[in-house]
């Protein structure tokens, strides 16, 4: 009924007819600009410092097993199951629990921990932002609930930015229910413009950035 | 102006702690969007200006087709949509839904569209615990308080405001840093979350192709609500829609930088229904309420349609002399600056507040940064026009027609224009106006400013001198 | 010799008319012949703000008739100008005959300062004025005419002058016509900031291309007891 009524008054209004198709639309604009690797990868860097995260670059995933230690600092934390963080043994970190399956489990040991390390299916290099898109390896509350963020992201997924992030993946609702662009530590200015991080999501963002020595083993 | 808002704006002008914290906070506003809108840091900002503009226009001239499109992609991915002609279907739909699964418990990220709609009132009244977890919206929710501003709702509160808040409304001690202050209220928001049944959102943008509703926000109180709860519910006007996901770029691009100089939100959620089967969480249940309200009829008015193109980033009122001077509460409505002004009448009725329209000096600072490039003086324009048209015959009406006309018809006769302009000279004399002129009009401008003297010579008289000679 | 039409309008006219003299003084020592068609008044401005459009029309029909054979038209006003610019169009698009006479005329409208720069090619009009002023962009100038460079560079020129910029330039002083008288303690709040901006300047002038905006800045720094002036940039330029 209500469905109806608006469709019908929107027609009226438009002057339009029932199955009318549309008009040519205008052609969606994305520009993917050039950047070598090096320039991407302190262009994040720049732009996530800014927002008071951290970027580490790690050269092997051994070196960046170290990191996710160094930056964990002692502190509980729980592990998605990205094939990443598997390949760099970040499990067997002290205090590190991975491989939950039961979401209420999952759910009470994320609202327990010090830190969420999780992978990232994309970085963009202007914004200094994490592309996480939901999926069985990737849970949404581990980079949301605990008071830290810990992502390692091979470089290969290192892009330019949302033109480029949404010229490889011009349809994300046929991959996920949720594709989540993190920029930075959660943030607000409410009260008297004062700027306060980790008001509901992490106040804390770092950034691993995974060199894999041996480019063609990826092929 | 009705004597009320004559009293709001006049109480906002005086308060000086009030003019401070308003005329400061859109300051840092502009001057941050500034930085990120600079020709070396987005160079083709005005291209995606004309590209965001051409894209709304022509979803909105394609409504209907966008609006299904959005609704079948939706029920493909397992969410559903509800259609509500107004706030009572709004209402009357969650009421509903929180009765058959058996739901009290809300927890809702930022929406001017439900403040629109006053959903928070509304659904208390039928006994569901709604909490605003926006800090702002929280915070404002806890004073009974409407928003101040569109992004910024609680831009007219100190720290000291919020201390006495949190200790009477949360009973704990009474805490005045505002690094704290957060704190006790993530922690008690915390639980909130957790509890919930139903988390409500807003939405930036519908995404036709795709049924994904796309929310940016900076706290995570957005992406909490709307992963923890079992039920999703995102509510959001129609006008709201976008074709493609590949749109998403140009708005994003603008939205963020527009709003508060941010490149990106801290939170981009890209949401397409309930969680995927094998995904590891997410909402279980996911509805779009697609809200009309009203827009239907203002997509009737092609001369003024672009009012629908708003992406509500907030831009106008940060740039407004007015809105910085006499901040959002002195509104009619929950939308104000120079939208919001554009926008009442047209919901409202024309002459419901017929003053609002004229309350803006034209001086352009909204267009010349509003993302969409709506034309908004052009829009106020055309509304004192209708304004005028249509006000019923009244006392003070009729006088101000009668005075142009008069003043046309001086204005054609260019003999008697001369004369009356030397009338008003010799008049005006050596000792400026005299009293029994000095009301009116005269009056109005004489309260805050100096009349400059009448010369005793007009130009045109100059002139004749100049060429006799 | 090229013909320049004034128009000085209204509130030059009535207000300020050593504005239109000056205007026509640096016009002449440019090289230009200068006359006015005496049955000219108002551009409708006015009526059209507040909404009264069949009157405006009445009033533009009567520029556009005094106006019709004027080889340029220049003004010292950038609201008048951007009203025939920017507004005619609009009131007379349902009326072919009206609106043609609008296009025929809008090529030959022209700002004053934008009229220098751009037509006469010059900004040096050899004037001399040996003062610390500041400038106000008048909103209208600025954003539907795009001025701002222009009337900086005319002010770079002149000897002995010395320009303090505000911060901000660019807010309204708060005059929008009838907007002044319908909204009194709005406009003087607006008009106030402005002169807290100019004040800290220590400028002694303020100059600006719109003598509505100067009115509306002279009569709050009046009541404001503060020693500075307004001036017109005309008569800045006039003087040697």
């Amino acid at each position: 009924m209500a469905r109806e009524y608006i469709l019908h008054k929107t027609r009226t209004a438009l002057g339009r007819n029932v199955g009318q198709p549309p008009a040519a639309a205008p052609e969606a604009r994305i520009r993917v600009p050039q950047a070598g690797m090096e320039e991407r990868i302190e262009s994040f860097r720049q732009a996530l410092e800014k927002l008071s995260g951290t970027v580490d670059v790690a050269d092997s995933p051994a070196a960046a097993r170290e990191c996710v230690a160094r930056l964990l600092c002692g502190r509980t934390a729980v592990a998605s199951n990205a094939p990443v963080l598997a390949e760099c043994g970040v499990a067997s970190i002290e205090g590190v629990r991975a491989g939950i399956a039961d979401r209420k489990e999952l759910r009470a040991a994320c609202a327990a921990a010090g830190a969420g390390i999780t992978g990232a299916d994309y970085a963009l290099a202007d914004t200094g932002s994490l592309v996480m898109i939901s999926s069985p390896e990737e849970a949404r509350m581990i980079s949301l609930l605990p008071p830290a963020h810990i992502a390692v992201v091979p470089l290969d997924r290192m892009l330019t930015g949302l033109d480029e992030l949404f010229s490889l993946v011009p349809a994300p609702a046929a991959l996920t229910s949720s594709m989540l662009l993190i920029t930075g530590p959660s943030r607000t200015a409410d009260i008297e413009q004062i700027l306060v991080r980790g008001v509901h999501g992490p106040g804390e963002v770092h950034v691993v950035l995974l060199q894999r020595y041996t480019q063609k083993e990826e092929a | 102006m009705p004597e009320a808002y004559e009293q709001a704006i006049g109480a906002a002008l005086s308060d000086e702690k009030l003019q401070s914290a308003v005329y400061s906070s859109t300051a840092r506003l502009m001057n941050k969007r500034k930085e990120v809108v600079a020709a070396g840091v987005l160079p083709d900002y005005q291209e995606l200006r004309e590209q965001a503009r051409a894209i709304k226009k022509h979803t909105l001239d394609n409504l209907d087709y966008y609006l299904e499109q959005f609704e079948a992609r939706v029920t493909a991915n397992g969410g559903r949509v509800i259609w509500a002609r107004d706030g009572d279907d709004v209402v009357d739909f969650l009421t509903g839904l929180a009765k058959e699964k058996g739901s009290r418990r809300v927890v809702k990220s930022k929406s001017m569209t439900t403040e629109e709609i006053e959903l928070n009132g509304r659904l208390e009244r039928e006994h569901l615990e709604v909490v605003e977890t926006d800090l702002g919206e929280y915070i404002l929710q806890l004073a009974h308080q409407r928003p101040y501003h569109i992004v910024a709702p609680a831009l007219h509160l100190t720290r000291y405001d919020v201390a006495d808040l949190f200790a009477d409304k949360l009973g704990v001690e009474r805490e005045v840093e505002i690094e704290k202050q957060t704190m006790i209220a993530r922690r008690v928001l915390r639980e909130k979350f957790l509890a919930a049944d139903i988390g409500i959102s807003g939405g930036n943008f519908l995404v036709a192709d795709s049924g994904a509703v796309v929310i940016c926000t900076n706290e995570g109180n957005g992406r909490l609500a709307t992963t923890l709860p079992k039920i999703h519910v995102a509510i959001a006007g129609i006008e709201k829609v976008i074709p493609r996901a590949q749109d998403l770029p140009t708005f994003l691009k603008l939205l963020g930088r527009s709003a508060t100089g941010q490149p990106l939100t801290v939170y981009t959620s890209f949401l397409a229904g309930p969680r995927r089967e094998r995904e590891a969480d997410g909402p279980e249940e996911f509805y779009a309420v697609l809200l009309d309200n009203g827009r239907t009829k203002l997509l009737a008015d092609r001369a003024k349609r672009e009012s629908l193109y708003c992406i509500r980033c907030g831009s106008c009122l940060n740039h407004c002399p007015v809105y910085r001077k006499i901040g959002g509460h002195s509104y009619p409505w929950v939308y104000s600056g120079p939208i919001g002004a554009v926008i009442t009448p047209q919901y409202q009725g024309l002459l419901h507040d017929a003053w609002l329209p004229f309350a803006s000096s034209l001086c352009g600072a909204c267009a010349e940064v509003c993302p969409v490039k709506i034309d908004l003086p052009k829009l106020l324009l055309a509304l004192r026009s209708e304004i005028v048209k249509s006000r019923a015959a009244g006392k003070g009406t009729t006088l101000e027609r009668l005075a142009f006309r008069a003043w046309s018809w001086v204005m054609r006769h260019p003999g008697v224009y001369e004369m009356l302009g030397s009338a008003a000279s010799a008049i005006a004399g050596d000792g400026g106006i005299p009293a029994p002129f000095r009301r009116g009009p005269l009056g109005a401008w004489l309260k805050g400013r100096d009349l400059p003297a009448i010369p005793q010579r007009s130009f045109r008289q100059m002139w004749r001198a100049r060429k006799g000679s | 010799m090229s013909r320049v039409s004034l128009f000085v309008t209204c509130i030059v006219d009535q207000l300020f008319p050593k504005v239109g003299i000056a205007m026509a003084e640096v016009l002449e020592r440019a090289g230009f012949e200068v006359d006015f068609p005496e049955e000219q008044t108002c551009c409708g401005q006015p009526a059209f703000n507040t909404g009264y459009r069949a009157e405006t029309r009445d009033v533009a029909r009567h520029f556009l008739r005094v106006f019709r054979d004027a080889e340029y038209i220049v003004i010292p006003s950038g609201s008048c100008t951007g009203m025939i610019e920017q507004h005619y169009p609009e009131l007379f698009k349902k009326d072919p005959v009206w609106l043609e006479q609008v296009n025929r005329i809008r090529p030959r409208i022209w700002e004053f300062t934008k009229f220098l720069t751009e037509v006469a090619g010059v900004e040096d009009v050899g004037a001399r004025f040996e003062r610390v002023v500041t400038f106000h962009d008048s909103c209208h100038a600025l954003r539907q005419l795009g001025i701002k460079d222009g009337p900086r560079r005319l002010l770079a020129n002149v000897r002995g002058l010395t320009l303090r910029e505000m911060t901000p330039a660019e807010e309204c002083c708060g005059f929008g016509g009838t907007f002044a008288v319908k909204f009194p303690d709005l406009s003087t709040a607006m008009a106030k900031a402005k002169v807290d901006a100019i004040a800290a300047t220590g400028a002694e002038y303020v100059v600006g291309v719109d003598a509505s905006c100067l009115m509306q800045i002279q009569g709050a720094l009046s009541r404001a007891r503060l020693p500075i002036r307004t001036i017109h940039i005309a008569e800045v330029l006039a003087q040697r």
